[in-house]
Order: structure tokens, then C-alpha cells, then sequence
């Protein structure tokens, strides 16, 4: 690490290394600043560009052109001058001091590299965490043989790998309809999709159509869904699902118009959307908003993906989704902020430069509006019956949270002292959204009121050998507390 | 304020942790209609974060009689509030890692055993390894004291709050207080959210903020306010019963029936108590994740998943202010207990309502005055 300040090891930060990351580190590096670009998988592309350097898949149609795009944005990166560390994981960034002497507050990043944890000094951190699925709880769905559609893509970018056997896919949104054809042009087997968007979104998304038909996803999207469409069994109107098996999934029970049908399957491949991976930003104090029309928590940020934390900025699905188009040029416009806020750049430099990004963004976000409300998951799917596992890692039900609510416990934090949902190592990523949903129906008021679990560093899991490891600062003895 | 006007408190008790809901459970069961004023919710801070240690062994000797007293009320605490809070009772260990610090153990046993108090003993070195199998081979022995445990924080003092509600007591949740005064035999209480409550007695059970509610009567006191941090692992396979701590070092480890290991002890991170918020020093984390590394060597590829810290008061001689105000008549003090307070909840809950009830207590509270910091 070399760095022109004694005091800290580079000036911008940048976690993860999608889109937004890999945009805002080539921009923010190329105008001089020094950057570190931090992800933890081994090639740089984030899920949506997953492996997009050394994937199996060589034939070009099978992903399709919008993943290849992730190579264009490779090139600026290497010239930037900007510091690549993959295989990084980043489990801290801790909010500036108040009461650091002479003023001078850099964050510190808590980081795991190559088998050893460090502090890492930067002055400022662009947060480019992206997407996460959903949670999908319905009954079964922790059997072996389910799994999100994210998931499994992630097995066809990186290995080329697709299921084998009887393979169902259920849910609804964009990406849903993306991997079914990517499965087609793969040869991949596909029995069934059975959508669940709710029938209702259509009449709410209409007023939306306008937008969404200046949208440029418009004609690609429909073309795919269009193919897929012609070639697949496509059941709509799915209203209620469930996973069977006696240790492994053996079969789809759907509800459609009141009847149960059931299909054979090996796999099962759940989709309904994705949420913002707030877990950092949450983790590291940036507050954050419900959005009603996401119907998901995003963290709260200013024009430039400024969050409410000095120093800390989001760009990208981790700020909300705007999908990988949006989330570079968010990149982009956090990178140009940053330089401004470190005094590299003028306001008025950055108000220029941004002006081609801003209007980029714009066009990629139009039609969003549309696809969010027409994708809007239905009730059922987001506030699964009592039986129905949502906190998968300590094993609580729908109704063991509603139990909690009707003692007392009013929103999440409660419910995870009182029940452990959300302890356990996926610190509430596969159930923060459907328990917040939960207790806000059981209490009858707005997810907004209810709240969301306060995350606490390591936001993911190091060893305890890294952690006792970890190169020390002059301790202050005097403040351990014995008794 | 409708409240006011429905219910008319004899006791208003400000703090709803721990020592607040105890209050409020044991002056429920005799009759007290209690109003708790929580200024967020219910064991939101240090009660419900805590690591749970239900301790008698190592403690400040004025504390002892009160630790002894509370013990026994754990072991029956499902007659007391209807819920068995998760206490087991596997004991509680801290080892001496060297012979001076086995000797610094049997010299606190002795004086124990002058003082008439024999639940901590000194065992050697094969005793502590079949009590902790999977204990360092270079610990030499242990302090012991059988009768201690652990429960879940959260869950019991929602307990305490529940069994209060059921016999009559009210919370009042998310109002700060921000004005106490004392006029005409009654005290009037105000709260951020614009509710003014009245009543003839107040308990200050206020933890980390107790200090503004006392030097709003004209006692000011050197309170402290610290953030203990915790950690806790991914599940392992279950090895160990009983709750260890060491001799020399600061630390708490303690494994849970489901697998998952908590590891604390005191280290402290940074508490900012007007944001209810607190900051973890990776540093001291670290210091503590050394020392488990060294007592346990089978955890040393356990994997860490999340930390945190909860918001305590700490007095300047580790123990708490319990008893009657020193400036105002019909005010009772409850907190500063100084990252150790939550095995003394049932108790001093209890010696509240004595003192408020009856006007005094068979247990010696004396050295828990507030007085003890007049100017």
C-alpha cells in the first residue's frame, strides 16, 4: 500500500465491483485520486457480469448481449490506474469518530484478504453492494433442489453449469424471464413457469405504459419474454405455491383459479425481484426508507448517492434498483461527488461532468416505475401463512413472529432479540424483508413503522484467528473493563 | 394526559430495563399500581443486549449478599414471572492461566469464607479440564461457583414486563423524560412527547441516562456511560456447559444450546448516548478474540458473525446506586450497575418495592447510597 497521505492508505474506497463499482473506480481513479476497488469474488463483474472474464460459456447468445456489455467496462478500469484487490471481503466500515483529535476523521474499513484481516484508511467509501434476491418464503422452500434464480444464473456464468431433471421456475420480474431464456439458448431443460404476477398489477402498471414504452429495455424484453413464451409451458395466475419432499424436493403444488396442481420436479427455481444488500450501508449507520413501491428498504441518499454518513456514498441496486445500466452511471456520479467532496474537483466541474451521466441515468431508469409495479410480488408471497419458515438460518415461522408481535414486540429488532430471526450468519438477508412485512400486517400499520433490524459488524462472518490477528493499535488498556 | 386521567399511579418508575420492569413486578405483586416510562422500548439498551451472565462468582464483596439473595430467586425465577427466561444453571468458571493467579483466587476464597459466603471455590487443574474439556492445557485451575448460569437478557426482562402488565402495572413506551419535579407530595413527570404523569413515589431506574433524571433533584453523580461489546460465532458443535471467564484477562464465553458461542467480558467500544447509538472498536475486539484464541484452541476457526454493543452506566467504584434519594423524599435510585447488573435485577427489584412499601430492607444496601457522592 502506498499512499501520498501518511494517515491514510488510499482516498476513495470502493466496495464491490458491479457496474456501479467498477464504473465509479475507473472515473474517480482516472481523474488522479488514488482508489482501491475491494470485492471478494476472484473476477471482477459483480452478479449481473458475473465471471464475465473467464466464463465457460464462450457462445455469445447464450447470455446475451446486456452481460458482454460488462467486458466494456473492464478496459477504463485497468487504465484508471485504480488498485484491483479481489477476493476481498469487506465486513466493516465504521462510521467517522466524533471525537477524533485535531478533526481529522478517516473511515476505517475492516477487511479479510488472502487469509488475514486488516483496518484499511480511506477518506472517503463508495458502497457498490447491488442486488440480493427477494426472499421467496413459501412452504418448502428450504429443501434441497429450491433455489433463487440468482443463484442459479450465478452456476450458468460461472461454471456453465444448468439443472438436470425436471426443472420448474416460479415467480415473476424481469430476471425470471431472462434466465428461462438463457436456459433455452443453453438446451437446458425447463418443464414449467409458473408466474405468480398478480393479475390486479396489470391495472395499476397500465397508467404506467406510457414511460415504460420509451423505455430501451421495451423491445429486448419483449422479444425474450416473446421466445420464451413460444417455447416453454407458461402458467399464469399462480396464486399459491409449495415445495414437497421428503429431504429433497420431489414436486410443485400451484394454485391456479382455486385448484391445486401438482408437477414432478428436481429443481425448483424461485424468483419474485430484488431488494437493495443494504447490510453495509445499515451496518455502518447510513439511515435508510421504506419504498412503498419497491416494497423494500433502500438507504437514504442525495442526488449523488450520498448517504447520511460523511464519507460514505452508494451507488447502484444497493441504493435501490435501478438495474446495471443505472447503477454505472450512479457509479459514475458518486465517483464525480467524491472527488469534489476530497477537493479534487470543483462543484461546478462536477455539476459539468455529471450532466452526460444524469442523463444516462435518466434513460435507464425510464419504464422502471412500470416493471416495479407490474412485478410488485403478491401479498401472499410476501407475507407467507404461519407454517411458513421465514428465518431460515435459526428456523422461525411466520407465525412464531406473529406470536412475538401479539406479546409486545413491535418491529424487528424485538422480534430478533426475542426470537433469533435475523441472527444468524446471513444477518437477516434471506428474512429482513418478509419479517418486516410480517409484523407490519400483524400490527396493522406501514413497514416505515415498524422498522428493520440494526446490522452489526462483521456483516460477514471472519474467522476468529483473522480477528485475533488483527494488527493492533495502541490499545487503550485503562478502558478494559474488569469485574 | 388520558393516561393520567384512567390511571392514576402510586409509582411512577423511569426506566424500562431490567431493574425498572423488577421494580415494577415486585410493587405489581403487592398491590402498587406502577406506570414504567420507557423513553424508547422495553430492555432496548443494556438489558436486552447483555451477554447474560447470571454470575454470583468474582463479584465486588458489598454486592455479594444482594448476588446471593438474587440467586435464589433465579433458581425459582419461573414462579416469579411465569416464564423460565432460558436460565440454566451449569455454573460459572474463571480459570487462573498461572500459580499467582490461582493464588489471587484462593486468597478471594478466603475472604470470602470469613465473610460467610462458601458458594465460590478453587478447583486445580484436573477438575477445571472435566468441567471444560476443551480448556488451554496451560490453565492451572479455576475459581468456581456451581450454582450460577446464564439466561437470555431479552426474553426475561420481557418477562419481568409481561408478569407486571398482567398484575396491573402500565408502560409507557417511547417518551424521554425531560422534567421531574416534586410539588405537594406529588411528583410530576413530563415526557418528550408531550405527556405529563403524576404520582407519589419515583423510581429512577434510568441505566445509562440515570444521571440526568438525578441531577434534576440536586444529586449529580459521576456516571459513566460505557459500551461492553459482545460477539457471537457461528454454531459449533456443542462443548462446553458452564460460563467461563478468566482470572487476568477480561472475558465471558459461553456457548448456547443452539451451538452458537458468545464471547464478551467487558472490552469496551464507544457509546453515544443522545443517538442511542454505539461504535465498536475492532481493536478490543480483537484483544478479546486473542484471548479466547488462547483459552480455547478448538475455536480458533470459528467464524465470527456479528458484534455489538449495548449502552451501561458504570460508576467509578464498579457498583451501583441503590436506595433512597439523598435530597428528595419518596425518590429511589436503581442503576449505575456497572456492566454487571443483570443477575441483581430480581433482587433489587425487589428491595425497591421494600423500601418503598415498608420503608426499609433486609439486605445491607448501605454502600450502594448515592450519598457516597455528595459533594
Amino acid at each position: 500500500m502506498s499512499a501520498p497521505n501518511p494517515k491514510v492508505d488510499f482516498d476513495i474506497a470502493v466496495v464491490g465491483s458491479g457496474p456501479a463499482g467498477l464504473a465509479a473506480a475507473a472515473l474517480a481513479a482516472s481523474k488522479g485520486a488514488s482508489v482501491v476497488l475491494l470485492d471478494e469474488q476472484a473476477e471482477p463483474g459483480g452478479q449481473i457480469y458475473r465471471a464475465v472474464t473467464e466464463t465457460p460459456v464462450r457462445d455469445r447468445k447464450v447470455l446475451g448481449p446486456d452481460y458482454w456489455h460488462g467486458a466494456e467496462l473492464l478496459g477504463p478500469l485497468r487504465d484508471s490506474g485504480a488498485v484491483h484487490w479481489p477476493g476481498t471481503t469487506v465486513w466493516s466500515v465504521a462510521r467517522p469518530r466524533e471525537d477524533a483529535p485535531d478533526g481529522h476523521r478517516p473511515l476505517q474499513i475492516g477487511l479479510s484478504r488472502n487469509g488475514a484481516a486488516a483496518m484499511l484508511t480511506v477518506r472517503h467509501v463508495i458502497l457498490a453492494t447491488g442486488a440480493l434476491e427477494r426472499p421467496f418464503p413459501i412452504p418448502g422452500w428450504t429443501l434441497p433442489g429450491v433455489l433463487g434464480a440468482g443463484a442459479a444464473q450465478v452456476l450458468l456464468k460461472t461454471s456453465g453449469l444448468v439443472p438436470a431433471g425436471a426443472t420448474v421456475m416460479a415467480g415473476s420480474g424481469p430476471l425470471l424471464w431472462l434466465l428461462a431464456w438463457q436456459y433455452l439458448q443453453a438446451g437446458a431443460r425447463i418443464d414449467a413457469i409458473l408466474d405468480t404476477t398478480p393479475k390486479e398489477n396489470w391495472r395499476a402498471a397500465l397508467p404506467l405504459l406510457p414511460g415504460f414504452l420509451r423505455s430501451p429495455y421495451l423491445g429486448k424484453g419483449m422479444k425474450l419474454m416473446l421466445d420464451v413464451r413460444r417455447k416453454l409451458t407458461v402458467i399464469g395466475n399462480v396464486t399459491a405455491l409449495r415445495a414437497e419432499g421428503d429431504g429433497a424436493l420431489k414436486s410443485v403444488v400451484y394454485t391456479r383459479n382455486g385448484t391445486e396442481h401438482r408437477l414432478p420436479a428436481d429443481t425448483l427455481l424461485l424468483h419474485q425481484g430484488v431488494v437493495p444488500n443494504l447490510n453495509l450501508a445499515n451496518a455502518t449507520g447510513c439511515a435508510q426508507r421504506w419504498d412503498g413501491q419497491q416494497r423494500c428498504w433502500r438507504p437514504t441518499t442525495d442526488a449523488w448517492g450520498a448517504t447520511s454518513v460523511e464519507g460514505v456514498s452508494l451507488a447502484g441496486d444497493g441504493a435501490g434498483i435501478g438495474g446495471a445500466r443505472a447503477a454505472e452511471e450512479a457509479g459514475r456520479l458518486a465517483a464525480l461527488d467524491a472527488l469534489h467532496r476530497l477537493g479534487r474537483i470543483g462543484r461546478e466541474q462536477r455539476d459539468q461532468a455529471a450532466a452526460p451521466f444524469r442523463a444516462a441515468l435518466d434513460r435507464a431508469l425510464t419504464g422502471r416505475a412500470f416493471l416495479d409495479t407490474l412485478y410488485t410480488p403478491a401479498e401472499a408471497f410476501r407475507v407467507p401463512a404461519d407454517d411458513t419458515i421465514v428465518c431460515r438460518c435459526e428456523e422461525i415461522t411466520a407465525g412464531a413472529v406473529r406470536e412475538a408481535v401479539r406479546l409486545g414486540c413491535s418491529g424487528p429488532n424485538q422480534a430478533k432479540s426475542f426470537l433469533r430471526c435475523g441472527m444468524g450468519p446471513c444477518q437477516g438477508r434471506l428474512c429482513g424483508p418478509t419479517v418486516t412485512e410480517v409484523i407490519a400486517a400483524e400490527r396493522g400499520v406501514s413497514p416505515a413503522e415498524v422498522g428493520y433490524y440494526r446490522l452489526r459488524p462483521p456483516v460477514k462472518p471472519i474467522t476468529l484467528a483473522e480477528l485475533a490477528a488483527l494488527p493492533k493499535t495502541d490499545a487503550d488498556i485503562d478502558a478494559v473493563f474488569k469485574h | 394526559m388520558t393516561a393520567t386521567v384512567s390511571f392514576r399511579p402510586d409509582v411512577i418508575v423511569i426506566g424500562g430495563g431490567l431493574h425498572g420492569c423488577s421494580a415494577a413486578l415486585h410493587l405489581s405483586m403487592r398491590g402498587v399500581r406502577v406506570l414504567v416510562l420507557e423513553k424508547d422500548h422495553v430492555a432496548r439498551h443494556a438489558s436486552g443486549v447483555n451477554a447474560g451472565g447470571v454470575r454470583q462468582l468474582g463479584r465486588h464483596v458489598a454486592e455479594v449478599p444482594l448476588s446471593v439473595a438474587s440467586m435464589a430467586l433465579w433458581h425459582r425465577i419461573g414462579d416469579l414471572v411465569d416464564d423460565d427466561c432460558g436460565f440454566e444453571s451449569h455454573g460459572q468458571i474463571k480459570v487462573a492461566e498461572s500459580e499467582a493467579e490461582l493464588e489471587t483466587v484462593r486468597a478471594r476464597v478466603a475472604e470470602l469464607n470469613a465473610l460467610g459466603f462458601t458458594h465460590e471455590e478453587v478447583v486445580g487443574q484436573d477438575e477445571l479440564r472435566a468441567l471444560v474439556p476443551a480448556i488451554a492445557d496451560h490453565c492451572v485451575g479455576a475459581l468456581v461457583s456451581r450454582g450460577d448460569g446464564a439466561a437470555i437478557p431479552f426474553r426475561t426482562t420481557f418477562a419481568f414486563r409481561r408478569k407486571a402488565i398482567a398484575l396491573g402495572a402500565r408502560f409507557q413506551e417511547g417518551g424521554t423524560v425531560t422534567r421531574l419535579a416534586r410539588k405537594n407530595s406529588l411528583w410530576s413527570v413530563e415526557t418528550a412527547d408531550g405527556n405529563r404523569f403524576e404520582a407519589p413515589v419515583v423510581v429512577n431506574a434510568a441505566g445509562a441516562w440515570a444521571d440526568r433524571i438525578a441531577a434534576q433533584v440536586g444529586e449529580p453523580v459521576p456516571l459513566e456511560v460505557i459500551a461492553p461489546m459482545l460477539m457471537i460465532t457461528a454454531r459449533v458443535a456443542p462443548f462446553i456447559k458452564p460460563v467461563v471467564g478468566a482470572t487476568g484477562r477480561t472475558l465471558s464465553f459461553k456457548q448456547f444450546p443452539n451451538g452458537t458461542v458468545l464471547i464478551g467480558g467487558g472490552l469496551l467500544g464507544r457509546a453515544v448516548r443522545d443517538e442511542n447509538r454505539t461504535e465498536l472498536d475492532f481493536s478490543q475486539v480483537s484483544v478479546n478474540a486473542r484471548t479466547v484464541w488462547d483459552l480455547f484452541p478448538c475455536m480458533r476457526g470459528a467464524t465470527i458473525v456479528r458484534s455489538w454493543a449495548g449502552i451501561e452506566a458504570r460508576m467509578p467504584d464498579q457498583i451501583p446506586v441503590i436506595g433512597p434519594s439523598g435530597t428528595e423524599p419518596d425518590l429511589y435510585h436503581s442503576f449505575g450497575f456497572s456492566a454487571h447488573g443483570f443477575q441483581l435485577g430480581p433482587i433489587v427489584g425487589r428491595i425497591t418495592a421494600d423500601l418503598i412499601t415498608g420503608g426499609s430492607t433486609d439486605l445491607p444496601i448501605a454502600p450502594f447510597s448515592i450519598g457516597r457522592f455528595a459533594a
